[in-house]
């Protein structure tokens, strides 16, 4: 789950990472008083939006008076941030942030994720801060240095020191940084997140160390136990009908294509969405219904994809290990008779009453096809979604 | 002779008394597997499908000699299972549980690495050696005895990758789903070692996806190791980068990690890889020479 960037600030200060003094409002008056509070500018403003790159697409502003951020407030909120991350529709500028500019020396980079390959909490740093780290990772990876925390141990200060060094740093700033450094780790471990970026960690004129910027990202799967984090969630950030299938019950990731597809299993459905691009055709959706395809599960999936005007053809692939098929087809066709569009449905279905299952789709008189393998499947929708 | 399990092993399943462990059980159970004992703390004495209950997993190993175990209960407690059962000195713990906090993982990856167990998952259909033993969730009648050594990071597809090699004729010595998650207990090159030492596979089939490094790690040890022929699928070719697909470690987050990088890695390492599921029979037929 990601959540914005004034929040991860909060969660900052909470762990004694040093962040300048902020203030976040909905309405551009509230960020003109605030400016009043900062007593002296020049601020940076900053839309509060769920995406990196916001300040290449005008989303981050250096102004120098109230007046000036209560402008940029005004043009903003209520508008779409497109940035090179987000889809072309953008995300909703809701908040803004304005805190004190800061006269910067150095930009650095600090973040911490789990390496998968070695199952361990990795600390990521770089002396050259401000630019993404994937750009760096591929244009001078040995710029780049890692740690990697120990399970047992836990993160240790002489980790961050000999980081500290490594980037540059000297005198206060070493206990400074590994102070920071513990921090990310222990805030980390206490929250389970997935990544904490702090992309730039700035070196100030007057040599203190300074996060300008945050990122948090928290693991879904341990949502359970952190309550505190659920409320942080801002579902204006997401792509509504990404958001419905989250309350459905299944996985959706929307693409550019106009065949919807309906798959149980998240490898089958990029499975699926794979050889339909392979035999040319495009996908318009990753979904996994998962294990229970109940006609009603059915049905918000067909209304979750057909909410995208695009789509030419609905293509189902259900590789039934336990669950009959014979109630698939049921759902379907329920499903397309409640639904009343009358884009063309490509239904696979294997494993167990597939015949039966086969029968009742051919047979309802809907424009549902059924197909008995993958590969027919596709090219069926392929050709349905050319027609 | 098949890896990992055979008609021998005798396992217990935590979270027997479950429905999901109830359901699958059965099946289990249906298909001449050896389940022998169930563990749900509290019910300890009691008798659940006609096997015993225990109310720890080493009492259960103590009355019965099960050596495997099966995790199959909810997130917040599959972590601590599975450290038991490793406490419990099991050879082979298989995770059906799909949900694990990535940190509950890094815990039980340390301690494996002192331990002689082996950990299949989590987020996993389990291990299916046909007309021998079946440990999770897969089904059975789509399976046949055969050739094809099949390890795979995902479930229905997985099922593809089986229908594929049992409707050609070649059928599976053993079937391993090593799951979805972004830490596993046991990864690809872990499988490749035991199918190129096990005298029932001919071939491997190595199902990837997007997201890790595991296929590039597989590229690596086939290149350096493996004798047998190795035919591969990786699906998300038509993901798009950043974002979670489903399986929580299905995620371009970097450029080893789309399917491309991967199907690169395994053709430099010699591997026959094919551009969609439908084409896994083709390829074992060209990577082989098989009719």
């Amino acid at each position: 789950m990601n959540i914005h960037e004034y929040q991860a600030k909060e969660i900052f200060r909470e762990y004694s990472l040093p962040v300048a003094p902020f203030f976040v409002s909905t309405k551009a008056t509230g960020i003109g008083k605030a400016a009043y509070e900062l007593d002296g500018g020049p601020f940076v403003v900053k839309c509060q939006v769920h995406s990196g790159a916001r300040g290449k697409a005008g989303g981050v502003a250096v102004v120098n008076t109230p007046a000036e951020a209560e402008v940029f407030a005004a043009k903003w909120l209520g508008q779409r941030l497109v940035t090179k991350q987000s889809c072309p529709h953008g995300k909703p500028v809701n908040r803004i942030l304005i805190e004190k500019a800061t006269k910067i020396a150095r930009e650095l980079y600090v973040s911490a994720t789990i390496d998968r390959a070695n199952a361990k909490l990795t600390v990521i740093a770089s002396a050259a801060g401000g630019m993404s780290i994937e750009e760096l990772a591929q244009n001078e990876p040995d710029k780049i240095l890692k740690v990697a925390i120990d399970n047992v141990t836990g993160p240790q200060p002489y980790q961050g020191r000999e980081l500290a060094y490594k980037l540059g740093l000297s005198g206060k700033q070493v206990n400074q940084f590994a102070k920071i450094f513990l921090g990310i780790c222990k805030m980390f471990v206490e929250k389970d997140l997935s990544l904490v970026e702090i992309n730039p960690l700035v070196v100030t004129e007057e040599g203190e160390l300074l996060c300008c910027d945050a990122k948090i990202n928290t693991d879904p799967y341990a949502a359970f136990r952190h309550p505190e984090l659920a409320k942080l969630d801002d579902p204006s950030q997401e792509d509504p009908r990404v958001a419905k299938a989250i309350v459905a019950g299944f996985s959706y990731v929307p693409l550019d294509g106009n065949i919807g597809c309906m798959v149980n299993g998240a490898g089958l459905a990029m499975g699926t969405m794979d050889i339909i691009k392979n035999l040319g055709g495009a996908p318009a959706n990753f979904l996994d219904v998962g294990g229970t395809a109940t006609k009603d599960r059915v049905m918000e999936a067909f209304k979750v994809i057909l909410e995208d005007p695009n789509i030419k053809c609905i293509m189902v692939n259900i590789f039934g290990g336990i669950v009959r098929c014979d109630m698939i087809a049921e759902g379907i066709k329920g499903a397309v008779e409640q639904i009343k569009n009358n884009v063309p449905v490509v239904v696979r279905l294997e494993g167990n009453y597939a015949h039966v299952g086969e029968k009742i789709l051919n047979e309802c008189g809907l424009n549902i096809v059924s197909a008995r393998d993958l590969r027919q499947a596709a090219k069926l929708a392929v050709e349905a979604a050319k027609a | 002779m098949s890896i990992l399990v055979d008609e021998n092993t005798k396992f217990l399943c935590q979270g027997i008394t479950g429905s999901q462990g109830t359901a699958h059980c059965t099946q289990m159970l249906e298909y001449g597997t050896k389940l022998v004992a169930g563990v749900t703390p509290g019910k300890g004495g009691q008798t659940h499908l006609g096997l015993p209950v225990f109310n720890t997993v080493k009492e259960a190993v103590a009355a019965t000699g099960a050596t495997v175990s099966m995790v199959m209960v909810p997130p917040p407690f599959a972590g601590d299972y599975i450290l038991e059962a490793i406490d419990a000195g099991l050879d082979l713990i298989v995770c059906i549980t799909e949900g694990i906090p990535v940190l509950d993982m890094l815990r039980v990856k340390a301690r494996l690495l002192n331990s002689k167990s082996v950990l299949i998952g989590p987020n996993c259909p389990g291990i299916l050696t046909p007309d021998s033993c079946k440990i999770g969730i897969m089904p059975s009648s789509i399976f046949k005895k055969g050739k094809v050594g099949i390890v795979s990071r995902s479930g229905t597809l997985t099922y593809e990758a089986v229908k594929e090699t049992s409707d050609a004729g070649f059928g599976q010595s053993t079937c391993v789903g090593i799951g979805g998650d972004p830490v596993l207990g046991s990864n690809f090159v872990d499988m490749l070692k035991l199918f190129e030492n096990d005298p029932q596979t001919e071939a491997v089939v190595l199902v990837g996806e997007i997201g890790g490094s595991a296929e590039q790690d597989a590229a690596a040890y086939i290149k350096e190791h493996m004798t047998k022929p190795v035919v591969s699928y990786i699906a998300g070719a038509s993901a798009p980068k950043g974002q979670i697909m489903g399986h929580a470690g299905a995620i371009i987050s970097g450029g080893n990690a789309t399917a491309q990088a991967k199907q690169k890695a395994l053709e430099d390492a010699g591997v026959t890889v094919v551009p969609t599921a439908a084409d896994i029979a083709d390829g074992l037929r060209k990577a082989t020479g098989w009719k």
